[in-house]
């Protein structure tokens, strides 16, 4: 439990916990917390750049359902809290872009199912936040529609897809957020922006009306500035949901119910592959620090090795873009989203619409994505990357006889420099070289907060892997190091 | 393998129904390019007789009961229509 108490002051930076606990006791309504991150957001928008579409009137009106519901004696983690949305999740009567031109004026005639439980619950949808386009990407560069920017250091990248969704968070414009991670979309900008990001088990949050990328490999996640925000987001959205065939019927366990619980005994592995000479010295320093510090609360290290790990950038670049080329080929123009002009037959609206609205990354992954899927190339390509993925998925399943939890760098580089790697597409996919893994697997993995560099103090993130459906794990292992330092207790200057 | 050349790359363009311009043309060929002979490391590995992964855990493979419910309504799915006429969408002759 925390034992910060809740204050009026910098009230849009207090742990969920504590907020959840004011709006029961009545120190403060939702109307009122919601405004302390309306008027947040109006305050340092324009800086970080997160918010593409806010939704203050609404959110104020739920809000005020919220405060009823409060009153009248009910209570649940996200009742009466504002919550941000990655712009990639469908929200009926708002406008959801992908932050892509192609669906700029897209309005979802439906809810995503992770918003009607939200909706359920009575959080407060409060923004639609910024991604890289069609969640394609790194830096949250890709964006078609705007750049986020990290509120750590203003010229650098929050991370992607999801940089606006973790920019948000970090920047106190909302206490938590949604989103999604197919290659570490979630992970990587959680550790750009010292936050925790999960993204659970493939299959344990329903992916109906998340607009697709790679549907084997998304997942719905969740980010918030500690552990058990994070945890009880997670909590509501999961589940099986018989709108998406491929969530599972597996029940849903108090995830928040395992935090507190102490990792004696515990048994981390550390993998060789992703602590090879040439990692970033202060990261592998900071991510050793945090795993001795869990040695002293008396877990057990275990090197292990994931031998196929190298080739996972390969294995992903060729499935994820192979899927994406599939999701992607419904943006025509003929039901919704953008028509190009005066278009004469149909194959010039097909043409035109998606060249004309697709950004550069977008249609550099569906051409590889096509390629990889063309005949004659089918097998060597696609089919052998699926293959690769069988073996980086054994290589864990292996592990996880000996081991209870691996632990590993988030990200080989610290957040870099916005237009370091634009104009280089190879050097960015290798960024994501720790995350993809846990994606290829199939595996619930979670970003925490693990220190800051010494120059320039950017953030740095540890990723802890569970075997499937062991989200509890996670949170009850970072909840045991979060207890012994104070990294989710920093605060963005703006 | 070798290269993808120009004519492929214009093939796979027209397979994804994109158009570029001549220098984007040459641009995302050689990209594609660099990105190809990357994955090419996959080929460093024995996989025969091993069984491709698409789905994780195969979740997703028993049908529901066939029960009609609820789906969309007309003027829903019409709703971002870029244009719509009497109930259906439109688009330019096919013929």
């Amino acid at each position: 439990m925390s034992t910060t108490q809740f204050t009026k002051e910098n009230t849009v930076f207090q742990p969920v916990d504590v907020l959840q606990k004011a709006l029961v006791s009545k120190q403060i309504s939702s109307r009122e917390l919601t405004q302390a991150y309306i008027d947040q957001s109006k305050k340092v928008d324009s800086k970080v750049g997160a918010i593409i579409t806010p939704m203050y009137e609404k959110a104020l009106a739920a809000a005020d359902l919220a405060d009823k519901r409060i009153q009248s004696g009910e209570s649940n983690p996200v009742l009466g809290m504002p919550v941000g949305i990655k712009d990639l999740i469908s929200t009926k009567g708002t406008e959801t872009t992908a932050a892509s031109k192609i669906l700029k004026g897209y309005i979802p005639p439906y809810n995503a199912t992770v918003i009607e439980k939200l909706e359920k619950a009575g959080a407060v949808l409060i923004s639609k936040l910024n991604l890289d386009e069609f969640a394609m990407g790194s830096s949250c560069e890709n964006s078609g529609i705007q750049k986020t920017y990290n509120p750590w250091d203003l010229s650098r990248t929050p991370g992607g897809s999801l940089g606006g969704s973790a920019a948000a968070v970090a920047a106190g414009e909302c206490p938590f957020s949604l989103g999604t991670d197919t290659g570490g979309s979630i992970r990587q900008p959680a550790s750009f922006c010292n936050l925790v990001g999960v993204k659970p088990t493939y299959g344990r949050v329903s992916r109906y009306g998340v607009i697709a990328f790679a549907s084997s490999l998304d997942q719905v996640g969740t980010f918030a500035r500690d552990i058990r925000g994070a945890a009880s987001l997670l909590q509501v959205i999961s589940g099986e949901d018989l709108h998406d065939s491929t969530s599972a019927s597996l029940a849903v366990p108090d995830y928040t119910a395992s935090l507190g619980k102490d990792v004696k005994g515990l048994k981390i592995g550390v993998p060789k592959e992703y602590f090879l000479e040439g990692l970033n010295s202060e990261i592998g320093t900071l991510v050793h620090n945090a795993i001795d510090t869990l040695v002293k609360n008396g877990a057990q290290i275990v090197e292990i090795s994931l031998p196929h790990t190298d080739y996972a950038v390969a294995t992903y670049y060729l499935c994820a873009t192979a899927e994406a080329s599939s999701n992607l080929a419904r943006y025509d123009g003929a039901h919704y989203g953008y028509r190009a002009d005066n278009v004469t037959n149909l194959n010039d609206m097909y043409f035109r619409s998606r060249s004309e609205a697709f950004g550069e990354e977008v249609k550099r992954r569906i051409m590889l994505g096509t390629f990889v899927l063309s005949a004659g190339y089918y097998d060597a390509y696609y089919l052998k990357s699926l293959q690769v993925r069988r073996l980086i998925q054994q290589d864990f399943l292996n592990a996880f006889k000996a081991v209870d939890c691996i632990i590993t760098p988030t990200s080989p580089i610290p957040p870099f420099k916005i237009g370091e790697l634009t104009d280089d597409p190879l050097h960015m996919y290798l960024a994501d070289i720790f995350t993809v893994t846990a994606s290829l697997a199939g595996l619930p993995a979670m970003s925490v907060p693990c220190g800051f560099t010494a120059g320039s103090k950017l953030p740095v993130g540890m990723q802890i892997i569970c075997p499937p459906w062991q989200e509890e794990r996670l949170f009850q292992i970072g909840y045991a190091y979060e207890q012994e330092t104070s990294w989710t207790k920093e605060i963005a200057a703006l | 393998m070798s290269e993808i050349s120009p004519e492929m790359i214009k093939k796979i363009a027209s397979l994804a129904r994109l158009s570029f311009a001549d220098e984007d043309e040459k641009k995302i060929g050689s990209q594609l390019n660099e990105i190809v002979s990357y994955v090419e490391k996959l080929n460093e590995l024995d996989t025969k007789d091993i069984i491709p992964l698409g789905n994780p855990f195969d979740i997703g493979k028993e049908l529901r009961a066939d029960v009609p419910v609820e789906s969309l309504s007309t003027s829903d799915a019409l709703m971002n229509a870029p244009l719509s006429k009497f109930d259906h969408f439109v688009v330019p002759k096919v013929i």
